[in-house]
């Protein structure tokens, strides 16, 4: 009985989540540019206004290139500072780690501020280099999580017996380390990516004229008319998005698959 | 790891960029950030000398403070409610359900779209004309729309209980899959009814998880700038609104940066709490 009314509040719990995310694709659809029920009709216009969006395009563009930038950077560093932190004893360790998670803990509108003093003192010019090294700030405490989580993960007498085998450090670090890392290593990508390209703040204040996708929907917002075409972007970042993460984790349960020990 | 005293400087060449990534992004911004706090503003600029004015206007003028305390109480709530309504559903997915892996995806879906959207969302749900007003409407269940849904703090913590969500159901799911089945069973056992073995048993081993959770949402959600902006209404706005209306409107720089300042000692004594209370937690249950 008790399990019962557990699950039938899972049902609920499920509902409340899903509600806001299916009002996008529902008025994405909807003819007319008045959101609100009853619906008007099936249309797809606001699509094809999309695809005719060359500033949302552009927008997009921008965020596409600042999200992999900060993906592949954060992930270096934090793969970098992972390995120092678990597989060498130094001195200051947990103090440098501290260090690397303070963004965590420090609400974005600050930083984003504190990053504004500095590209005004230094004359930095606010752009997506300025967006990318916000990104950086809030990615890397991310990256590193999940990759420490990863290296303690895994035996590290196998990367002992390929260099007693006779491989050197290069040949051990790409045979052994890197393919027993890739799924911490995927997960890092697709968690700094998506972190970077649904950032808002730090963008907001950093990107100066070259807006990213989500300072570019802040702008369309006051526009009413303008909304139900945000409400289709958003129907496909979701489906994008999804798609992206069933992805990774069919890649991931391939990797899975191959007999590997300790992984 | 024997060789590790050897290769030292290897380790701490490996750790480097990330601390200089950290030192240039983070600990310069923040040490030119508590200088500006210290200037005043004179037109576009700065007037000479340095003074404690900021400070004392922050911590002296009463529509500060109760803006301050406001973002407090808001964020609370906002925890409170977020993990509440997430533990039975991690509970469920943890004790519950032989497909766990199903119904974790299900869960963090809605969380795949943009941030914006999401909150925009709960704009038009709760609008004047909105998806509830129109549907109350149309059932003939009231004959005006309700304005009381958006615009206030209720319609923030709805909307921030939503988008956090995620953060509050996988710590808690975490820590509740952590749990040794053995305890569940001796506590039975031993003669412990349901109620008195989650209290006893599962509750308090589960500690971590929810004290982790409540970081993870307390934190971001008292420097929250879209959602008050965006359903807040006045009444609804929060410190991080009254911070950019220095930095982008009004435009008194080190006010805004003593408010930024304060407001991040603030989240980090109360952050420091939880984190005190986590260990504490994990002591206990050990």
């Amino acid at each position: 009985m008790k399990s019962r009314g557990l699950l039938l509040y899972a049902f609920a719990y499920l509902a409340f989540l899903y509600l806001p995310v299916l009002v996008l694709p529902i008025f994405s659809f909807n003819n007319s540019q008045f959101i609100a029920f009853p619906l008007s009709g099936f249309t797809t216009r606001w699509y094809a206004a999309l695809a005719s969006d060359t500033a949302m395009q552009h927008a997009l563009g921008n965020s596409l290139r600042v999200a992999i930038v900060t993906a592949l950077f954060s992930t270096i560093v934090g793969l970098t500072a992972a390995r120092a932190i678990t597989r060498y004893r130094l001195r200051g360790t947990k103090l440098a780690l501290g260090f690397i998670s303070l963004p965590l803990f420090i609400p974005d509108i600050v930083l984003a501020l504190s990053l504004l003093l500095l590209m005004e003192a230094t004359s930095f010019p606010l752009s997506l280099v300025a967006v990318a090294i916000g990104h950086l700030l809030i990615c890397v405490p991310f990256a590193l999580t999940v990759l420490i989580a990863r290296f303690e993960g895994f035996d590290r007498n196998l990367e002992e017996a390929s260099a007693d085998l006779g491989e050197g450090e290069w040949m051990t670090f790409w045979r052994v380390t890197v393919p027993l890392m890739l799924p911490g290593i995927v997960a890092s990508l697709l968690l700094t990516f998506i972190t970077s390209f649904d950032e808002f703040l730090l963008a907001y204040f950093l990107s100066g004229t070259q807006a990213t996708l989500p300072v570019y929907i802040w702008g369309q917002l006051r526009f009413p008319e303008r909304l139900p075409m945000v409400l289709a972007l958003g129907a496909i970042i979701l489906t994008a998005s999804v798609g992206l993460v069933i992805l990774a984790e069919y890649v991931r349960n391939l990797g899975a698959r191959k007999p590997m020990v300790g992984a | 790891m024997a060789d590790s005293g050897r290769n030292a400087g290897e380790g701490y060449a490996l750790i480097a960029p990330a601390l200089v990534v950290m030192g240039l992004a983070l600990a310069a911004p923040l040490l030119l950030m508590t200088l500006t706090s210290l200037k005043s503003q004179q037109g576009l600029g700065f007037a000479h000398g340095w003074t404690l004015a900021q400070y004392g206007a922050v911590l002296g003028e009463a529509s500060y403070r109760a803006l301050f305390i406001r973002s407090v109480v808001i964020s609370g709530l906002v925890t409170v409610v977020t993990v509440c309504l997430a533990y039975p559903m991690a509970y469920f997915v943890a004790f519950h359900t032989k497909r766990k892996f199903l119904w974790l995806l299900a869960l963090t879906i809605p969380f795949w779209t943009s941030y914006l959207l999401r909150v925009f969302a709960w704009k038009i749900i709760l609008g004047f004309d909105g998806v509830i007003n129109s549907g109350l409407m149309r059932l003939h269940l009231i004959s005006q729309p309700l304005g009381l849904l958006l615009y206030n703090p209720f319609a923030v913590v709805v909307t921030l209980a939503h988008a956090w969500a995620a953060f509050a159901i996988l710590p808690i799911y975490v820590s509740l899959e952590k749990i040794d089945p053995a305890l569940l069973e001796a506590a039975s056992d031993l003669g412990d009814g349901a109620v008195r073995r989650f209290l006893r048993i599962t509750l308090p081993l589960s500690l971590p998880g929810v004290i982790g959770a409540a970081v993870l949402i307390f934190v971001p959600t008292t420097g929250d700038y879209v959602t008050p902006a965006l359903v807040g209404g006045t009444q609804g706005t929060m410190i991080a609104n009254l911070i950019e209306v220095q930095f982008n409107g009004v435009g008194n720089w080190p006010l805004g940066a003593a408010l930024s300042l304060v407001s991040m000692a603030m989240v980090a004594v109360i952050a420091g709490l939880f984190v005190t209370a986590a260990r504490a937690a994990r002591q206990a249950a050990r």
